[in-house]
């Protein structure tokens, strides 16, 4: 088991070092430059900037040097916001990003598994009926959309919650946010685990399990829920990624300063490190969770065996 | 043979209703009332893109300056006790003084004078308003200080109302409805021919073609690739063309999955092994055999990655990454909608409702093209 | 006579469907005395699974049921489900035809039997664990304790059924339901399973009622018998009388489905139409891009072959022996080594284009009736595919009119050519398949399993359409079965193949009256004369 995480870590380094070039050489060849947005700069000051963050040098030697830094773990200062290394943005940022995608991921596995185990259970029956509207309503209807219209009911017309802000992690403020992060997740899952444990329910192995007279409990539990959360769990390791790093939409719509946001403003004033970081923290979220799921998944199914 | 085998005979089959799959599917997708429904708002949204622009009374890109931020009704702009005020504004900034203003039905009468003398092209003042046009002079005094001239004064109706810069909502949802579709089945197209090609070719060879085109599949997998897309965007700017490069480029990789499931599933059908024992040549295999028994899935996929392909388009315009003004998109709109809930709450509704309405009906007839083609309850 | 420790009445079952509803069972009665082996026969479709799942209350949603099961005066229809549970599993058991889906593979095996004893028999977890390493033993699983942690997957088909009995035996039932429970299995397997529920139920009394299509286990196993058809019950009475004294039309029927008849053989001097030396074939998996390590495994070892004009080679073996592998590699389907010659040319290693010239005198009938015609094609396109490749200068004209003569050389009629393959039945499929290949009027036809997967009687009609097909064309038939009365009634010759290699090969008489072999001697008891084999082992045993 040690040995199989270490070796799919390893496994992960390649991954991780095209990422990291890919992002690297795409965002040189683009046109513009880290200073391009400020008002036009003496020539001598843009040189000694150029200097100061070595972009002065070929191409290839700033991708080694900034292989190497990353080696020993920097990721080095911000182009933009130059009093802040990468570093420092990114532990501001990341908090955030992770405080509310943790929640929303727990509303999404809570919600998402009752929902769905519910509406199979119950198949064809007003609840079921109610469950697949939500789920297509969480599925269909995007977040840009969600938050707004969260923010008008919630914020505006009952002025119950504030519409926006950080409010330093106030319960209140993390309400919304919350809710619209998580709602098509909660839908996605429902709908899983739903379709799921209709077809678990209808195997050859619940057959056997209802012949034998096993109470409709252990059927459920036992011999259906473990094979209906296969899907869910290969769906949730990518999407638990994309959570805990942040949603750009949520985080524009209620203004939370999450990484999400940072990395959509570090791209459009081309923010060379700051996007480097982001696009790094990502991948590596993405490469742990794909870990943990096949982890999880081969806890569950004794017919995967870790290879 | 005795008359008793259980094997149905021909003549007990009733040779008059014979159905292929296709026709079957049809005759399911019917009765589902949900998918047929679907069906038909698919069809209004595409009549709407393709002549709404056409019908509307506004352009979408025309500003109303006096009309900023008007609420959604059915009133006419503008209300008739504004006229007046209006066309006293009017002429003042033409430097006349108003002598008489009088409104008689829609036609307006203005008699003004000068200190100075009063030139002809003093009407291009009235008619650069939004309020009035086509005015022309009916007197003027011979001394040019005294004039009168008539306007037919222009009132509009803004159902859905109008934006920060006084253009009409409705005129505007209608074009963001036609660039969402169109984007929608454009990159479609293309995620479409890559992910179909790509697949097949995976699915077909086999083999080790096959585990390195797939394995190149899971590593883009992997990557964080819609902030490749956003990169790609903010770095090339934003133009429509490169949306349906980046949109279509992220689709194609479900689909080429699909397909090459597909492609390799049936390549382990006997009905291709017994093909291959005819001699049929493999394009010949191919074109009869395998395409079209994963046109079903790949239907129903595509109806569904439409959807997929929109929202991804109005999420990187909602971001404002995606079409540019003066043209707009559904993200776009909601985009502007959502910057002032309170103020305007109708920006944000009408558009949000618009997109959630066709990303239903997508995706209903997606689910119901599985149900009719890919029936597994047979 | 004794009260019956089951007695149906009047069951009928029906299943609500898209299409509207389904009577799978038409007015039922049954009964199963203590201690008595009672067999419900039938083909595909005739409701005998669906009468017992409906008594146990398993039937699937959209089905219904009407009438009365009484066990040992309990009502069974009708009950609520708790009291229907202190049943299920503990005085009524059930098996099942698929012993890989029967269990599920997410928990061991030891957790699978212990779950019942804890729930019927309140066994603590512990005493739960002894008895199913007892029950394992008693089922004959070797090495049982150290199986006990093992996953299904992990264990061969003959050991999950073993399992399934273990479960089924774990709370001393009365009655055993038995669903097709050796349909999955090769025969020598079925033999083991079927002397082993003979021996089980001799030493621990309970009854066994057997489900089944296959007559051959219910005259070695079965004291009565009910015959069903179409839903309902067509005739019943001890196994002596219904296979030595058949009333019903259909019950004979069913006796006669058996395959008969002999294939002379061809004189010496036949031309040789094409001969196989040392088939090698090797699959490899694994060992992909990046991907683990490289696994081979030879499918065929070192196989030579040789087959006359008008000859039939019937190739035998069971699941896993290589002989499917082996017809497609002698037709080049498949990558092999080894040298094949057909009228005079080598077409072993020949590439796809040089082998088309060869295609349409070796033509292949498959086994999936289902899977081997192309969906979406009409059946006038299927049967003329072949002619597009290999006569492509026909006129569509004339293709309608070879398209119609094949249909009428397999007794279809050819209005169907503008129908769909879904619209048919099994049989009626399989004679498409064979219209397709015969429309080419080719040399050799290579025949893998085409009756496997249909019912006896039609199974019977099959095989005549091959004989008279074989005269009339003077065919030369590779015939690949696992079902040795198929092959006996088709072949002149005969190859045993097991593990692929070949056991034995020679004259069908020779093979089948005088075998050498242990394995084929092993293999034509199984298949022949289950009633001495199961007589056998109560023997040892006693």
């Amino acid at each position: 088991m040690i040995r199989y995480i270490l070796r799919r870590l390893l496994g992960a380094i390649p991954t991780l070092f095209l990422v990291v070039t890919v992002a690297f050489f795409l965002i040189r060849i683009a046109p513009g430059g880290p200073f391009d947005a400020e008002r036009a700069l003496e020539p001598t000051v843009l040189a000694n900037l150029n200097a100061y963050f070595h972009l002065d040098k070929p191409l290839y030697e700033q991708y080694f040097r900034y292989l190497g830094n990353l080696l020993q773990g920097d990721m080095g200062p911000s182009f933009f916001r130059r009093d802040f290394s990468v570093h420092e943005l990114l532990a501001d940022g990341l908090p955030v990003s992770m405080l509310l995608g943790s929640l929303a991921l727990l509303m999404a596995v809570v919600f998402g598994s009752i929902l769905g185990c519910i509406a199979a259970l119950r198949q064809n029956s007003w609840i079921d009926y109610t469950v697949i509207a939500i789920a297509t309503f969480g599925i269909t209807v995007p977040n840009f959309v969600v938050a707004p219209i969260l923010a008008l009911i919630f914020g505006v017309a009952l002025n119950l919650l504030p519409t926006g802000g950080w409010g330093g992690g106030h319960p209140a403020n993390l309400v919304m946010p919350v809710i619209a992060l998580g709602l098509p997740q909660v839908a996605v899952i429902a709908r899983l685990i739903r379709g799921a444990m209709i077809e678990a329910l209808r195997s050859d192995h619940v057959r056997t399990a209802r012949a034998y007279g096993l109470p409709t409990r252990m059927i459920v539990v036992t011999h259906s829920l473990r094979a209906a959360c296969l899907p869910a769990v290969s769906y949730l390791g990518p999407a638990a990624a994309g959570l805990l790093t942040g949603s750009i939409v949520i985080e524009q719509v209620f203004g939370l300063p999450g990484i999400g946001r940072e990395f959509v403003n570090a791209a459009l004033s081309r923010d060379y490190t700051l996007v480097m970081g982001t696009v790094i923290v990502i991948a590596v979220f993405v490469l742990i969770f794909n870990l943990i799921v096949d982890i999880l998944y081969a806890a569950l199914d004794p017919r995967v065996r870790y290879e | 043979m005795s008359d008793t085998q259980t094997d149905i005979q021909i003549d007990e089959l009733d040779l008059g209703t014979s159905r292929s799959l296709w026709a079957t599917a049809w005759l399911r997708l019917r009765k589902n009332k949900a998918a047929m429904a679907s069906l038909a708002i698919l069809i209004i949204y595409i009549l709407i893109g393709t002549f709404g622009p056409m019908l509307t009374t506004h352009d979408y890109d025309n500003s109303y300056r006096d009309f900023t931020r008007e609420p959604a009704s059915l009133q006419l702009y503008p209300p008739t006790e504004d006229i007046l005020p209006s066309a006293e504004r009017v002429i003042t900034r033409a430097r006349l003084q108003p002598q008489s203003v009088e409104l008689d039905g829609d036609i307006l009468t203005v008699t003004a004078t000068s200190s100075r003398e009063i030139d002809e092209r003093v009407t291009r003042y009235m008619d650069r308003s939004d309020l009035f046009a086509n005015t022309r002079v009916i007197e003027i005094s011979p001394d040019n200080l005294t004039v009168t001239m008539q306007s037919d004064v222009q009132r509009y109706r803004f159902i859905f109302g109008t934006d920060s810069n006084g253009r009409d909502q409705l005129a505007r949802i209608v074009i963001a409805i036609r660039i969402s579709l169109l984007i929608g089945a454009a990159a479609t197209a293309v995620a479409l021919l890559i992910g179909v090609l790509y697949g097949a070719i995976a699915g077909f060879i086999g083999g080790m073609v096959d585990s390195v085109m797939m394995r190149v599949v899971d590593i883009l997998y992997s990557l964080p690739f819609i902030f490749f897309v956003i990169l790609l965007v903010v770095f090339f700017g934003n133009n429509i063309f490169l949306m349906f490069i980046a949109v279509g480029a992220i689709e194609w990789l479900d689909m080429a999955r699909i397909v090459r499931g597909q492609t390799l599933s049936l390549r382990r059908r006997e009905f291709v092994s017994a093909a291959e024992a005819l001699g049929v040549k493999p394009v010949s295999i191919v074109k009869r055999h395998i395409i079209p028994n994963t046109l079903g899935p790949v239907i129903v996929y595509t109806t569904l990655m439409v959807p997929k392909v929109i929202l991804l388009e109005s999420f990187l315009s909602f971001l404002g990454l995606g079409v540019q003004n003066p043209l707009t998109s559904l993200g776009v709109l909601i985009s502007n909608g959502s910057r002032d809930i309170q103020g305007t709450p109708y920006l944000l509704i009408y558009p949000s409702l618009a997109l959630t309405i066709l990303l239903f009906a997508l995706n209903f007839l997606g689910d119901g093209l599985r149900d009719a083609l890919d029936p597994k309850d047979r | 006579m004794t009260d019956p420790i089951l007695d149906i009445k009047d069951i009928h079952v029906s299943f609500d469907t898209p299409d509207g509803p389904v009577d799978a069972v038409r007015g039922v009665n049954m009964k199963v005395i203590p201690g008595e082996t009672v067999a419900i026969v039938g083909e595909s479709g005739s409701g005998k699974s669906q009468a017992m799942m409906a008594t146990m209350g398993l039937l699937a949603d959209n089905g219904t049921v009407r009438g009365s099961a009484i066990y040992r005066g309990t009502q069974l229809i009708g009950m609520s489900k708790s009291d229907l549970n202190k049943i299920r599993g503990a005085k009524i058991t059930m098996i099942f035809q698929e012993p890989m889906t029967s269990l599920d593979p997410l928990y061991s095996i030891e957790f699978q039997i212990c779950e019942p004893l804890r729930v019927h028999g309140g066994l603590s977890k512990q005493a739960a664990r002894d008895r199913a390493l007892e029950l394992l033993e008693l089922v004959q699983i070797p090495n049982a304790k150290d199986r006990l942690k093992a996953y299904p997957h992990e264990l061969s088909g003959g050991q999950r059924q073993r399992v399934m009995i273990a479960m089924a035996l774990a709370n001393n039932p009365d009655l055993l339901i038995a669903d097709e429970p050796t349909t999955a299995l090769d025969v020598t397997i079925q033999a083991e399973i079927l002397a082993l529920l003979a021996d089980l139920q001799k030493r621990l009394g309970m009854s066994i009622l057997f489900i089944t299509h296959d007559l051959g286990i219910v005259d070695a196993f079965a004291d009565r018998v009910y015959v069903m058809r179409a839903g309902q019950v067509v005739e019943e009475g001890p196994a002596e009388q219904i296979f030595n004294a058949p009333r019903e039309d259909y019950t004979k029927l069913l006796l006669g489905a058996e395959p008969d008849g002999t294939k002379d053989p061809v004189p010496e001097t036949a031309p040789m139409v094409l001969s196989a030396n040392d088939m090698v074939v090797t699959f490899s998996s694994g060992g992909g891009f990046l991907g683990g390590k490289l696994r081979e495994v030879k499918a065929v070892k070192d196989v030579s072959l040789s087959l006359q004009k008008g000859q039939t080679l019937g190739i035998v073996g069971e699941s896993g022996s290589g002989k499917s592998t082996l017809g497609r590699a002698i037709l080049q389907l498949l990558p092999s080594d080894g040298r094949v010659v057909f009228a005079d040319n080598v077409i072993s290693g020949l590439s796809r284009h040089q082998m088309q010239a060869y295609r349409r005198d070796l033509q292949m009938v498959f086994q999936d009736p289902y899977g081997s015609l192309s969906p979406r094609m009409t059946v006038g396109e299927i049967v003329t595919e072949g002619l597009l490749v290999h006569e492509p200068g026909i006129s569509a004209k004339d293709r309608d009119r070879r398209a119609t003569e094949a249909l009428r050389a397999v007794d279809l009629d050819p209005a169907v050519r503008r129908r769909f393959p879904h619209e048919f039945s099994g049989g009626q499929r399989q004679r498409i398949a064979i219209a397709r290949a015969v429309i080419l009027r080719p040399t050799v036809m290579v025949l893998d399993e085409p009756t496997s997967a249909l019912d006896r009687s039609v199974q019977k009609q099959i095989i005549t359409l091959l004989r008279d097909i074989q005269t009339e064309l003077e065919l030369s038939y590779i015939f690949i079965s696992h079902d040795l009365s198929v092959v006996r009634a088709l072949s002149d010759t005969v190859m045993v193949m097991k593990n692929g290699e070949v056991v034995e090969h020679g004259s069908t008489a020779n093979i089948f009256n005088a075998p050498t072999s242990d394995y084929t001697r092993h293999l034509m008891r199984a298949a022949f004369d289950l009633k001495s084999v199961l007589k056998e082992h109560a023997n040892t045993i006693a």
